[in-house]
Formats: C-alpha cells, sequence, structure tokens
C-alpha cells in the first residue's frame, strides 16, 4: 500500500483538519463526534439538509456542505457510517427551526445509524424526515437484497434539495422533491481496480489485466459481473443500456447527465466516456439539457467511473442552476 | 448461585479482549463478500468498551450490558454498531434489577437480544447474517436452562459455531453481501462469525 499517510486509524480525523484549514470561510469542522457544518449554521427558519456516510467518497459529502446545498455532513470512518450519537449532534448544530431532512445513501449501516439518529432527534422534539437514495441498477431491488444502493445520485438529490431548501421550501416539499428526485434517478458504475482501504492494507479485491468488472459500489465492493476489458464505446454502451432500460428512459425524455470519475480515473478519459454517453443518449432521442463531469462520487483511488441519468422539468432544471457555494460545487455565486 | 456483577464484567471484558484476536480473520472475511470493515469497526468499539469497564462503578451486570450498548453503538458504525448495541441493550433490559444471573436469565438476555437484532436487521434465519448464529445460540440455551450459566453459554456458543458454518453455502439476502447476489455463496458470514467468538468468550469466561 502506498498512500499519503501518517496513522491509517487517523486518516479521516487528519484530512478533516486540513479540510477546516482550507475553507475557514464556508465550513465549521467539528471533532469528536466528526461533523461538517456550514459556517454560518444554524440557518434560522430554513429547513436543515444533512447528510453523510463512510469517508473515502470525497468530495460527497463534506465537499457539499455550504450555501445552496447540505447545512451538514457526517463523515464516518473510511467506508464505515458514522454514527447515531455523531448524526444526533450534527441535526441538533444545524437545526433551524424548520426541521431536518436526512438524505442518506441505501446502506445497512447508513440506514440503521442514521435510524437511531432520527429517533434520538424526534425525542428532542427536532422535526426530521428521513430519505434514502437508492439509484444504483446493478442490484435488484427485491425482498431477497437489502434493496438498491445510493451512489452518484446522491449528489443530484443534495444539490437540488439543498437548492429549495435554501429559497425556503418547508420540510414537506423538500422531502417530497427529495424522493422525486430519487424516482427519477439511476446509476451504475464500473472498475478498471479495486481500491484500498488504509487500515485493511491491500486492495479489496483484484482484477486482471485484461478485465473488468460492472456494477461495482463505492465501498471497494465487488460488482455482479466481471467481463473481459472492452474499449470505452462498449463500457459506456454497456452502462447506457442498464440506465436507460431500468427506469426507463425513453424518447422525448430530457436528463442531467453525470460522468463520474471513482476516483483514479483521469478527466481526459472521463471527457472521452462522457462523449460517447451524450452520442448514444442523443440516438435515443434523450436530451441531455444539464451535464456534470468529474470525480464527485468516489471510492479512494479506485480506476473506473459511473454515469448517472436523471430526469428532469423545468422546475428540477431551475433548483439545479440556483447558486450554489461549496468546497467541490460552486456556481451561480 | 449466579454470575455477579464482577462476573459478568469480567466476562464482558474477556470478549472484548478476544476481538482484538480475532480482528484480522474478520476483516479477511468481510473483505470476501462485504467491504472489509467488520474486524477493524469492532475492535474499534471493543477496545472502547474496555475503557468503560475500566472505568467501574457498575451497580448490577444489567448496567455491565448498557454501558457496552451505549459505547458499541457510539464507536462501531456500519450495521454492526446498532446491531451489536441493541442485542447488548435488550439483554441488559431482560436482566432488570437482578443482582445475580443464572441460567434461566442468561438465556432470557440471549433471546431477549436475538429479538433486537430481527427488530433492527429485519433479518430471518438463513439470510447469511448474525441471525444464523444467534437463533440456534438461542435455542440451545433455552434447553439447558437449569445447569448455570457457563453451561447455557457453552451450549449458545457451541450452536452459534454451527450456525455460523451453516452461512458458507447460502446467498446473503441482507446486508452489503447480498449486492453479490450468488457469488455471496461459498462464504462464512462475517456477522455470523463475530457473533460465535462473542459468545464463545463469553462462555469460556463464565465462572460458573
Amino acid at each position: 500500500m502506498k498512500k499519503i499517510i501518517n496513522d491509517p486509524a487517523a486518516v479521516v480525523a487528519e484530512a478533516l483538519r486540513g479540510m477546516a484549514a482550507a475553507h475557514p470561510d464556508l465550513l465549521t469542522v467539528r471533532t469528536d463526534p466528526a461533523a461538517i457544518l456550514r459556517a454560518d449554521a444554524p440557518v434560522a427558519g430554513r429547513v436543515a439538509v444533512v447528510s453523510g456516510g463512510g469517508s473515502g467518497h470525497e468530495p460527497l459529502h463534506g465537499g457539499f456542505v455550504g450555501p445552496g446545498m447540505l447545512h451538514a455532513a457526517c463523515p464516518g470512518p473510511v467506508f464505515t457510517s458514522p454514527t447515531p450519537d455523531q448524526v444526533q449532534a450534527a441535526i441538533e448544530a444545524v437545526h433551524g427551526g424548520a426541521g431536518v431532512l436526512l438524505i442518506v445513501k441505501n446502506y445497512t449501516g447508513d440506514v440503521l445509524n442514521f435510524e437511531t439518529a432520527a429517533e434520538f432527534a424526534l425525542a428532542e422534539g427536532i422535526d426530521v424526515r428521513t430519505v434514502l437514495v437508492d439509484d444504483d441498477v446493478a442490484v435488484k431491488d427485491s425482498l431477497y437484497t437489502a434493496g438498491r444502493r445510493g451512489v452518484g445520485g446522491t449528489l443530484l438529490v443534495e444539490k437540488i434539495v439543498g437548492a429549495a431548501a435554501e429559497r425556503g421550501a418547508d420540510l414537506d416539499t423538500c422531502e417530497q422533491l427529495a424522493l422525486r428526485v430519487v424516482a427519477g434517478t439511476r446509476s451504475l458504475g464500473m472498475a478498471l481496480t479495486a481500491c484500498t482501504v488504509p487500515h485493511v492494507g491491500e486492495p479489496s479485491f483484484t482484477l486482471a489485466e485484461d478485465e473488468m468488472e460492472i456494477g461495482i459500489g463505492i465501498h471497494g465492493e465487488p460488482g455482479r459481473e466481471r467481463l473481459p476489458l472492452e474499449p470505452a464505446d462498449g463500457i459506456v454502451r454497456r452502462l447506457v443500456d442498464a440506465i436507460t432500460e431500468d427506469l426507463p428512459f425513453a424518447e422525448g425524455d430530457r436528463a442531467l447527465l453525470f460522468t463520474n470519475s471513482m476516483g483514479g480515473t483521469p478527466q481526459l478519459e472521463l471527457y472521452l466516456a462522457h462523449g460517447i454517453a451524450e452520442r448514444l443518449l442523443a440516438e435515443r432521442g434523450i436530451t441531455v439539457e444539464r451535464r456534470l463531469v468529474g470525480p464527485y462520487v468516489t471510492s479512494l483511488e479506485m480506476q473506473g467511473m459511473s454515469l448517472t441519468l436523471c430526469r428532469l422539468d423545468d422546475e428540477l432544471i431551475d433548483l439545479w442552476d440556483a447558486p450554489v457555494h461549496t468546497a467541490a460545487l460552486r456556481w451561480g455565486c | 448461585m449466579g454470575c455477579s456483577v464482577e462476573d459478568v464484567t469480567a466476562a464482558v471484558r474477556a470478549a472484548a479482549e478476544v476481538v482484538r484476536e480475532y480482528r484480522d480473520e474478520l476483516v479477511e472475511l468481510d473483505r470476501e463478500i462485504g467491504d472489509g470493515d467488520h474486524g477493524e469497526n469492532l475492535h474499534r468499539g471493543f477496545t472502547a468498551v474496555l475503557a468503560k469497564l475500566d472505568g467501574g462503578g457498575f451497580d448490577g451486570p444489567a448496567s455491565v450490558l448498557k454501558v457496552t450498548a451505549t459505547t458499541l453503538i457510539s464507536t462501531v458504525g456500519g450495521a454492526a454498531g446498532p446491531l451489536y448495541g441493541t442485542a447488548f441493550l435488550r439483554a441488559a433490559t431482560a436482566l432488570g434489577d437482578a443482582s445475580e444471573v443464572d441460567g434461566q436469565l442468561a438465556a432470557n438476555a440471549l433471546a431477549a437480544a436475538l429479538e433486537g437484532v430481527v427488530a433492527r436487521g429485519k433479518a430471518a434465519p438463513g439470510d447469511k447474517t448474525m441471525v444464523d448464529a444467534l437463533t440456534p445460540a438461542v435455542t440451545a440455551a433455552q434447553s439447558t436452562v437449569d445447569s448455570g450459566v457457563r453451561a447455557v453459554l457453552l451450549a449458545a456458543a457451541d450452536a452459534a459455531e454451527e450456525g455460523a458454518a451453516s452461512t458458507v453455502p447460502l446467498v446473503a439476502r441482507k446486508g452489503r453481501a447480498s449486492y453479490l447476489g450468488e457469488r455471496s455463496a461459498g462464504h462464512l458470514d462475517p456477522g455470523a462469525r463475530s457473533t460465535a467468538v462473542l459468545l464463545r468468550a463469553l462462555a469460556e469466561a463464565a465462572r460458573r
């Protein structure tokens, strides 16, 4: 394992210290329990939007804290959900009197820990709602699995709901909006290499030089299918086909296309893949009206990519375009 | 004569210490069908439990289990934190204000722990989870209640080890391993394994 770290057990704490140093005007970083808060929190009279999860997916979630997006992010250890007391402390820190919306990726650990925190916060008299993001088409949503995972679509939910909360939408409206974005969003990821969790010290799985893994999650867990490596055209077609067939997206749909690096894939390859995805969607009569390209929902240093497609309407476009000022996303201000 | 608050503290301490020995094995099992954090998370949590036990000041067996529960909930993370936390919390509630634990109470505590885990995690036997170790452990404990805490826990540990082993051929239906579908078969479930390890340590440390 080669990483720019000191003690594997202190990686998250040391990274948070650096994040605080890098964005003093934007963020308040708390330790014990760890939380990344908007510098101006709590914002009175606004719904507080809170998310979190294991670390290792940066800039998700801490990089999305700031005006127009999240009010707080709770970083757990690498690939491990934050604990209930940690989430509860974040809820209490950013609650501005209009309720709190928790945006949670659908993983058993995250759901159990956020659920427990929500119970505690409700008992304290804070109106807390939870919306689960489950956009990953690699997992069958059935009684026989933990349900689809939350992956790249989480960023879109956080941006769109964060914009609505900033404008003063009430908790019911924010919750319904989040559910609407989740319902219209699908993702699929693939990997060329695995990633190495610092405290484990070796790759979470192994792929040969001529192999790729389709349907990987963002925690280094293997996917559903291991296939011979293909050129970019073939890889992107597999992702686009699976995503568009799942919802399904149809001719005439307006959409946001998010082409995401898993951390180790360079921008050059990412734009190459994005171009192919735009062409394939145009062939299907799906109009890409907004797009985002970059490493935003990552899995440490994993080489690979994911595509996320979200069905848009005028309201969602307006909220996507609304000003946002965070460490990782900034426009309109 | 049952187990006093000192006996219960010693048993929980033994269980917490044994997690360190099994950390790497649990990491490896979880790396195969999960994300490799189970051993690390339990190690972090039970290290915190040891520090809390050092603080002492327990007024009964239930308070030892309750402190263990709240410490695990606030330090483990992942699915294991709320699940083991709930298990210890429900076990504490089952002990009530008893000053000593006998075989019947120990079996009741195990049954309450299982109920809590099922209520929180919604897993059923055969889903390839810790429920597959805990369910037979409860059954075995309930059939040996007249023979003292040590015998009850030894029977539970034996059954839990068999139950954990039975998860190998199963296809996971809950938790992160379920994303692998058929590829999860052929691997020992890390949660079932850690349940068996903890029960064995509790049993070996029980003095009566």
